[in-house]
């Protein structure tokens, strides 16, 4: 058994969770949903510090919990490593000490970064003396991952670590939950519910909705099904992996190769040969039968119409195969679908804006 | 002051000393428990834990020497271990403050430990910190000032002990004679000038320990 198995079916007053999940047991997955559907529980859940009457926790080949209740494995002698929403840093503790009382917990033989390295990777080095009162909801953050990192978990939990700070601190943020995903080879499951920073982040998806488990699998491969889509409303786009190709410093672009074609990005984004992921919107997404040259949009590809769903209020949402396979989302009007003729097999031009996700990422083998 | 007056300072501070040494050992665990339990009996402990604040002294000594007696049932305990009877000893005079200043320990430990929340905790909790670990290294030092302030109180509220001391103490000098019995004892003699040395001693103490707790919970107020 290589991987992470919940099954939780558990009523606490008005709200219910009733899931059952199977995640890898390496990489990061995420746990998608709106605010109150029930992902801090199951992380809480995972972690032992809720325990689910009849809940059944599996990790590798470890039970963490039994289905009858025989097994309960407490928080502390699972090697789970969990940031949480607050940071939760020991406040009579500078960042040394918060950092520290991880490190001399953790085993022997895994005290290999030391605390002197992680604080490097994370910036720390200036606030080691720092108390927790004194810090940035930013720094706050990092010195929780390095705290969480440095006990040498198995599985790390990320409970929305991004949440409390605004767009410009998650941006500066994330960089380093990547490179502690690159430097380390733990699983992890982040909790979130922003899809830019799940699609960034997660090669394995976990989508909930009141307390159900409405779609599991692949980032890529959920996040071109029909009923994801309608999930994430205007948020609902495909994910395309590239590797950078070309920066062309006249135009300020750089080229990406995809399986298939290449896409233009505005920007320069990392040297030759880095692995990239964009995102694209299914509402940056238009479709067209002509590659009309006329058009202000940077990316014109030919596609395949693979399929085709009524998305409400007079909007489609259309399925489309680019040449080297890989599907993409868009959403257009009724009224322009027909204009189109859109059905399965109907050769289109998709244009599109793409947006870079975060480069250097590690994307492993996933 | 005379050579039973000094004597009777000597068993005040003797007395304060191990009731709140005593109450520490045992208001620790009972606040924890206070704080983190979710049991229906807890409300019933708490209210028997503030029971000495609102009853007057004499109810309670009453009761603890009706309970400490012969025939009461610690009595008999004790009685039974070989111990002897505890009314009008030093040991009953110690037992009967525990009860007498419970609160006064237990209360700002509680309100401490329940002011920490299960934040700290939960995180210790994942970086491999066990129960008895958590709590030495987490919930202790987060909740230090407490400590300070419940011993300090505890200790004054005892040397500050009357009705109960008088009830179950008695009047023994050197054994259960305290200060504030002493201090009885003068003004029912008329003898001013040596209760005004006690009472006066007494109330600059008091007055000291009370500024002290403010000034050290004003700086723990401004580090956080």
């Amino acid at each position: 058994m290589t991987d992470l198995h919940l099954a939780v079916r558990w009523r606490r007053g008005d709200f219910a969770l009733d899931a059952d999940v199977t995640l890898p047991g390496r990489g990061v997955s995420a746990v998608f949903g709106p605010s109150g559907c029930g992902k801090t529980t199951l992380l809480r859940c995972l972690a032992g510090l809720d325990r689910a009457p009849g809940g059944e926790v599996r990790f590798l080949d470890v039970c963490w919990q039994s289905g009858d209740g025989r097994v309960f494995i407490p928080p502390h002698q699972r090697g789970v490593g969990f940031v949480f929403q607050g940071a939760s840093l020991f406040s009579h503790l500078s960042v040394r000490g918060n950092l520290a009382f991880a490190w001399q917990r953790a085993p022997r033989e895994r005290r290999e970064p030391g605390i002197e390295r992680m604080a490097a990777l994370f910036d720390l080095t200036a606030l080691l003396d720092r108390m927790p009162a004194g810090l940035s909801g930013g720094e706050r953050q990092r010195v929780a991952l390095a705290r969480a990192l440095l006990s040498a978990p198995r599985l790390l939990l990320l409970d929305e670590p991004l949440a409390a700070m605004d767009h410009a601190r998650r941006d500066e943020l994330v960089p380093y939950l990547d490179r502690a995903r690159a430097e380390l080879d733990i699983a992890a499951v982040l909790v979130s519910h922003a899809v830019d920073e799940v699609a960034r982040l997660c090669d394995h998806l976990v989508l909930l909705h009141d307390g159900r488990v409405v779609a599991q699998g692949p980032t890529a491969e959920l996040l071109v099904r029909f009923d994801v889509a309608r999930a994430l409303r205007d948020e609902a786009g495909a994910v395309l992996r590239g590797t950078v190709a070309e920066y062309q410093p006249a135009n300020h672009l750089t080229l990406v190769a995809i399986a298939g074609g290449t896409l233009r990005l505005p920007g320069k984004q990392g040297p030759t040969g880095t692995p990239l992921r964009c995102r694209i919107a299914a509402r940056d997404l238009s479709l067209a039968l002509t590659s009309a040259p006329d058009t202000s949009i940077l990316n014109l590809l030919a596609a395949t119409v693979v399929d085709l769903e009524p998305d409400g209020a007079g909007q489609v949402l259309a399925r489309v195969r680019l040449a080297g396979g890989d599907l993409l989302l868009a959403r257009v009007s009724q009224w322009s679908a027909a204009q189109l003729e859109l059905r399965p097999g109907r050769a289109v031009v998709a244009q599109f804006k793409a947006v870079a996700l975060a480069g250097g990422l590690g994307l492993g083998g996933g | 002051m005379t050579p039973e007056d000094w004597s009777a300072v000597a068993v005040t501070v003797r007395l304060a000393s191990a009731t709140t040494a005593i109450l520490l050992l045992l208001g620790t665990p009972l606040a924890w428990w206070l704080a983190r339990s979710r049991s229906r009996v807890q409300p019933v402990v708490e209210a028997v834990v503030a029971l000495p604040l609102v009853l007057p002294p004499t109810v309670l000594g009453f009761y603890l020497l009706l309970a400490l007696g012969p025939n009461g049932p610690i009595g008999r305990l004790t009685e039974l271990l070989g111990i002897g009877g505890l009314p009008f000893s030093f040991a009953g005079l110690l037992a009967g403050s525990v009860v007498y200043s419970l609160p006064f320990v237990v209360q700002p430990l509680r309100a401490a430990f329940r002011a920490i929340g299960a934040g700290p905790l939960e995180a210790a909790a994942t970086l491999r910190a066990g129960p008895w670990d958590r709590f030495v290294h987490v919930a202790a030092p987060l909740a230090a000032p407490a400590f300070l302030s419940a011993a300090v109180i505890g200790f004054a509220h005892t040397v500050g002990e009357f009705g109960v001391v008088l009830l179950i103490g008695g009047n023994i000098p050197g054994s259960t004679r305290v200060l504030s019995v002493a201090v009885y004892d003068h003004v029912e003699a008329l003898a001013y000038p040596q209760a005004h040395a006690l009472a006066g001693g007494l109330l600059a103490f008091s007055f000291a320990v009370l500024w002290a707790v403010y000034v050290v919970e004003r700086r723990g107020r401004a580090r956080t």
